[in-house]
């Protein structure tokens, strides 16, 4: 790539951040959990996550190939597209329809709209939407080797009760990548001391679904049920992982903090008055559509500059 | 005959409503959940397309300008009445399909769109052959996003099991996004074949829609017209 030559003009930053680096740190990030959960589901977790992985490195090699541009598959946006939209899946997901929504975020979501920088909504969050869609049936089927359940979400939403220590640890039905809200937390913890994502989306999101759940949940200041829709769906994946994807947030310091507070009330819009349980996939990639807009109206004033009067 | 042809040709091809124009995009979306509703939806707007074409062309000289509009919307309105009972009548099941959209094609932008581009310049028979071509672009525009939905979304082809039963419908395709990935393919398809074809010396049409020197058809006043 031509990075070399490109001139502007000073101050000029120097820093070793580059896409590369970035995702790789992504992809360490996530490893926790994505251990955890083949651990936790067995192989079948792991046959998913690696043909998520390979098929969108895959995608994205032919599809640029065949296109005559330069293939980029060496920045790893692809494998971390791959590795979330397979941590998005259930572990009894069969190879087909991972390989199906695979194609589908890297090939529709990301290149068609320009490839990496370039697509308007995280892409793995769009593969997995196109596949809740298309079999809603397959994904929502918990069932792995001696044990049938519900995730704790559906079990809070009926009513019952869960054990509050095994579903932070992790051992609860769900997606092969979100049940262990400890191993989750460690990745975080490991981008937050990177310096790749920082506290404003992710906090301002869990803080505004939290206080929102606390008023509209119907259970009042109980703990447990509060925990319970933190840690026990999408919610700690999503805020810490898809929402502080670079390219589908805001890049506005302002922005963020709008961009949080809205991911945090769709989120617990959906899942309180919504048909279904969870509802953080569909808050990111709605929420991803509303960033041009955030940005539009958070630009920080340039140095120098004096805030009109009157107007914004 | 030679304006039938080159009339039915510009209206499958060279501006087909649907690819090309981008026009009559709400039934386009919504009634192409398989291809047997596209179907109808097409010739039901070609029926009522071609005969509105054919009457607006002779009252072309005595509507007067200042309400050409409302006159055109009359003259469409019988038309869809007409044809709504006559579906009522004879094919109840396609009557139902279609449910809300066979009224709607009142307001149908490829009908006004002829007959103010158009119908209201030129004679019958013209009119009359735009109208057709007009319209069976719109059907095979239909059909084929029907078709390829309904065998994406259902393994079926009007309404047959085409596929084995181990197949399993992604059924995104027979619901709204599943009609604008199907209609951006293809029009993308389409695009890429004239393009093919333009880069190999024969000049099919402009790619885009536009100006295509075609003034006879077009309803801008760009001043571009040769007189």
């Amino acid at each position: 790539m031509s990075d070399l030559r490109k001139v502007s003009s000073s101050p000029h930053i120097r820093d070793k951040a580059t896409s590369s680096n970035i995702m790789r740190d992504v992809v360490i990030a996530l490893l926790p959990a994505a251990i955890f959960g083949v651990f936790h589901f067995g192989v079948n977790a792991l046959v998913v996550l690696l043909v998520t992985i390979a098929t969108s490195v895959a995608t994205e090699y032919i599809y640029e190939k065949y296109m005559h541009k330069p293939v980029t598959i060496g920045d790893y946006s692809a494998v971390v597209t791959g590795l979330l939209l397979g941590m998005n899946l259930p572990s009894s997901a069969p190879w087909w329809m991972a390989m199906l929504g695979s194609i589908f975020a890297v090939l529709v979501v990301k290149q068609l709209f320009g490839g990496l920088g370039q697509n308007f909504m995280n892409p793995a969050l769009g593969g997995r939407c196109f596949l809740m869609i298309s079999f809603a049936g397959r994904m929502t089927n918990y069932a792995y080797d001696t044990f049938t359940g519900a995730t704790p979400l559906a079990v809070i939403r009926e009513g019952g009760s869960i054990d509050m220590f095994q579903m932070v640890m992790g051992n609860t039905a769900g997606m092969i990548g979100e049940t262990s809200a400890i191993a989750i937390l460690v990745g975080a913890a490991y981008l937050l001391w990177r310096g790749v994502i920082d506290l404003k989306i992710p906090g301002t999101y869990i803080v505004t679904f939290a206080v929102f759940m606390l008023l509209f949940g119907g259970h009042g200041f109980d703990g447990t049920y509060l925990v319970a829709q933190l840690a026990g769906g999408g919610l700690m994946l999503g805020a810490w992982f898809m929402a502080t994807d670079y390219v589908t947030s805001p890049i506005t310091p302002k922005g963020q903090i709008v961009y949080g507070v809205i991911l945090g009330l769709l989120t617990g819009i959906f899942r309180c008055f919504g048909p279904s349980p969870e509802g953080v996939s569909y808050a990111i990639i709605f929420s991803n559509l509303l960033v041009p807009l955030i940005e539009r109206f958070t630009i920080p004033l340039a140095f120098g500059k004096v805030k009109e009067k009157g107007g914004n | 005959m030679n304006t039938a042809g080159e009339r039915l040709y510009n209206g499958i091809v060279k501006e087909n409503p649907t690819f090309v124009m981008m026009l009559g995009m709400c039934p386009t979306l919504a009634v192409t959940t398989s291809a047997i509703n596209g179907l109808g939806m097409g010739l039901t707007t070609m029926v009522i397309l071609a005969l509105s074409n054919l009457i607006i062309s002779m009252l072309r000289k005595v509507i007067p300008d200042d309400v050409r509009v409302p006159a055109f919307i009359v003259i469409v309105a019988s038309f869809v009445t007409i044809v709504q009972f006559l579906l009522q009548a004879y094919i109840p099941t396609l009557n139902e399909s279609l449910g809300l959209y066979i009224p709607l094609i009142v307001v149908n932008c490829i009908i006004l769109g002829r007959a103010e581009a158009y119908a209201s310049k030129n004679p019958m028979i013209a009119s009359l052959f735009d109208g057709i071509g007009m319209g069976l672009g719109f059907t095979i525009g239909l059909t084929s996003i029907g078709l390829v939905r309904e065998i994406i979304g259902s393994g079926k082809l009007f309404g047959m099991a085409v596929l084995p039963a181990s197949y399993e419908p992604v059924s995104i395709f027979v619901m709204a996004p599943g009609a604008f990935f199907v209609l951006a393919l293809l029009t993308g398809i389409q695009n890429k074949v004239k393009l093919n074809l333009a880069k190999k010396g024969k000049d099919v049409s402009k790619i885009q829609s536009g100006c295509n020197a075609d003034c006879a058809s077009c309803g801008a006043k760009c001043g571009n017209a040769k007189e």
